[in-house]
């Protein structure tokens, strides 16, 4: 018999005297970790499937099970830890490469909870946002600073396309396909509610959520699924995905077997097929061949859609944005290292990028320092998980944020990382008409209409706190953020003073 | 309408086309100005000179007809409809093309039909004269592109040919194989039969520029497809 190496991650712990033997585990497990024994009436664990979605432990009526780490380690070396080891094991194994989901997990300094913000104390009073009017409502898109006036003196206006949100907080982009149908008709139902806007990702726009244009941001990517004219025109917006924070430089590929009858008229590929995104878009070289793209797309569309160009968070990338501005882009997204995803390969994303914070920061002030601020609007990505992040994001330059795996969590996931096996016990990021289901959109866009909303009053509130009533006066105003325990290097690239001065 | 495109830029250019109600344009004097016909599906544009890149991106229907060459990227991202160029185009021809028809009497640039694909009853098809450069069919997916090399010395092929092919077909008129071709590409001498597949297109081809549809499918073809279905099934663990 072959010896597998690889030792269980968790350990299924079944309370026997909490145990009614219902088996809900079982029905509600993809994975096939629980089994029903009749002979001995016994519930048994199969912990080598297991991947800690917490599913079981949601919906066992008697609270019998917990799931935890394994308790079995092999020994402890600092070095070679266990994680390291089991991935050996598992590449001398199979001679794979490692594929993972979601964002990184490991353990990278997260800038946010390194950064605090001001409050007003005697000399400027706070603000109270139950009481008086405060404005979170932003506009993206390229802010002329043009004016020109007519022969009567009437100032005139360079009109440029703009995307209206009530709230600084859009859910960015992941595919029909990576994510289920449910799981994007509740973000679809959301964003329309919030007056904000989701993104179809580069899997096209399902024929069911045309309905949802007005709040929808179309993706065009290098494989240009379901790209034609009638999804330009539906959206209002369109976002070139140039790059994802969880996989700079890396492709997507979404296997055939995955390809069934909706995502094949979605994406406009026979079923069953491979659907393979290059790593670049094979027409784009340089920063003129951005612009061409850009511009062609405007020409598609008639100039009445702003154009976001979506990059992943890297070393060079003040640089790359300063380019970008002056392709002819309304709005740039920048997703950082931590974001999400729904496959990738491990060492790609526990290995390249650069955090958030840093490049946001570097990004506003390089396009300040040439002038070119306003002809852009950045929207930051890759990670942002509360509230207290998209007011840090926001006093450090960004105009709005993208969030995703915030609102999965909204929707169910509870982070197990195993998007990429297809088999989502929450019903997201799966295919599986049985698992799908179990995502009713009505619920999944409550939960996420009520994450926005909540995190709406406490931005309200933090800026009140700083005696600031308008989202736009918190835009690039670092004054209210204090960097604790930073390096001066990181204070500087942060643009921000350490607490104390 | 006649446009006279002298002097005009390409925003001007293209916006006269897109909010007139006419059906027919031909434009003269053109030079370099990008994106003619962009997204449109109900148009016939006629066009003396060298339009620019992206000439008929997105196209959605219209007919496109150039009295000279064509430059980079025409037919990107093509939905349907038809492109002629009476001369030579540019790189990135017909990328990631859906349906539609593109026929290039001489010569095309690197990249041609990159990322083509096909859906249903949507199959695109790109006819090329004379010779074409590198990264021919790079990622094809569906469709057919035809190389018929009219003129050209050796196989009319560059370096790379089908590197990333999952699906469609190439037919290339020549005595010689493309060197190189990866793995997952399947290169054969295409047999009577499969010559018959390409006679219409061949028609259409020969009805635009003239030749004889007959002396070219007599002569040698090679056919390309994929290998496999899934060429870049990398074996993956779950981790």
């Amino acid at each position: 018999m072959a010896v597998n190496f690889n030792n269980p991650l968790f350990e299924v712990l079944r309370n026997p005297d909490r145990c009614i033997r219902c088996r809900v585990c079982e029905r509600q497990c993809a994975n096939e970790v629980h089994k029903y024994d009749a002979d001995s009436d016994k519930m048994f664990s199969n912990e080598m499937n297991c991947v800690d979605c917490q599913r079981c432990v949601c919906l066992c009526p008697t609270q019998a099970l917990k799931i935890r780490p394994n308790e079995n380690q092999f020994r402890q070396n600092a070095n070679w830890n266990m994680q390291i080891m089991d991935e050996v094991y598992k590449q001398a194994g199979s001679g794979g490469v490692l594929l993972s989901a979601m964002g990184t997990p490991k353990d990278y300094p997260v800038y946010w909870d390194k950064i605090l913000l001001n409050a007003s104390q005697v000399t400027n009073p706070p603000i109270d946002p139950l009481r008086e009017p405060m404005e979170t409502k932003t506009f993206l898109g390229k802010k002329s600073q043009k004016i020109t006036y007519d022969k009567n003196g009437k100032a005139q206006f360079e009109k440029t396309p703009y995307l209206e949100l009530d709230v600084p907080i859009m859910f960015s982009a992941m595919s029909f396909g990576s994510i289920s149908k449910n799981a994007h008709e509740s973000l679809a139902k959301a964003a329309t509610k919030l007056g904000t806007f989701y993104n179809t990702g580069e899997g096209g726009l399902h024929r069911d959520f045309y309905q949802y244009g007005a709040n929808t941001i179309c993706q065009v990517a290098s494989g240009r699924f379901g790209v034609f004219k009638g999804y330009l025109d539906a959206g209002a917006a369109i976002e070139i995905k140039m790059g994802q924070g969880a996989k700079p430089g890396i492709g997507g590929h979404l296997p055939g077997m995955k390809i069934d009858e909706e995502i094949s008229k979605t994406r406009m590929i026979p079923m069953g097929a491979d659907a393979i995104s290059p790593a670049p878009h094979h027409d784009i070289y340089s920063i003129e061949d951005l612009r061409q793209l850009v511009l062609s797309l405007k020409e598609a569309t008639n100039y009445e859609k702003p154009v976001i160009v979506k990059i992943a968070a890297v070393h060079n990338i003040a640089a790359i944005a300063s380019g970008i501005a002056r392709s002819g882009a309304d709005i740039i997204a920048i997703d950082g290292f931590r974001g999400g995803t729904g496959a990738a390969p491990t060492r790609i994303r526990d290995n390249v990028g650069i955090p958030i914070e840093l490049a946001l920061a570097s990004v506003d002030s390089r396009l300040r320092d040439e002038g070119i601020r306003n002809d852009v609007s950045i929207v930051v990505g890759g990670s942002i998980r509360s509230a207290a992040d998209v007011v840090k994001a926001v006093a450090l330059g960004a105009d709005a944020v993208y969030i995703a795996t915030a609102a999965l969590l909204s929707m169910g996931c509870h982070l197990c990382r195993s998007c990429n096996t297809g088999k989502c016990n929450w019903g997201i990021a799966t295919q599986r008409a049985d698992l799908v289901k179990r995502l009713n959109p009505a619920i999944g866009s409550e939960r996420l209409v009520n994450l926005i909303t909540a995190w709406d009053h406490e931005i309200k509130e933090m800026m009140g706190g700083m005696g600031i009533n308008s989202i736009e006066a918190l835009r690039g105003n670092r004054l209210m953020l204090r960097g604790v325990g930073l390096t001066q290097k990181e204070l500087d690239i942060l643009g921000i003073m350490h607490a104390g001065e | 309408m006649k446009i006279d495109a002298a002097k005009m830029g390409y925003s001007e250019l293209n916006k006269t086309i897109r909010e007139s109600d006419e059906s027919r344009f031909e434009l003269e004097n053109v030079l370099g100005q990008r994106y003619v016909g962009a997204g449109s599906s109900d148009k016939e544009i006629l066009i003396s000179g060298t339009p620019g890149n992206a000439l008929g991106a997105y196209l959605n229907g219209s007919k496109i007809i150039v009295h000279g060459n064509a430059q980079d990227a025409i037919g990107d991202t093509m939905n349907d409809g038809a492109i002629i160029v009476h001369g030579s185009c540019g790189d990135t021809t017909g990328y990631a093309m859906r349906s539609g028809e593109i026929y290039v009497e001489k010569n095309a640039g690197y990249r041609v039909g990159i990322h083509m694909k096909s859906y249903k009853e949507q199959y695109p098809i790109i006819v090329i004269g004379g010779k074409v450069g590198d990264f021919l069919g790079e990622y094809q997916a569906g469709g057919i592109i035809i190389v018929l090399g009219i003129g050209a010395e050796g196989c009319p092929v560059g370096s790379f040919c089908g590197t990333g092919m999952h699906g469609g077909e190439m037919f290339i008129r020549s005595d010689e194989a493309p060197a190189g071709l990866p793995a997952q590409v399947c290169c054969t001498e295409a047999t009577p039969e499969e010559k018959e597949q390409i006679r219409r297109y061949i028609d259409r081809f020969v009805k635009h520029f003239g030749n004889s549809t007959d002396e070219l499918l007599n002569s040698k073809f090679y056919k390309l497809i994929p290998n496999s279905a899934n060429p870049y099934k990398q074996l993956y663990v779950n981790n």
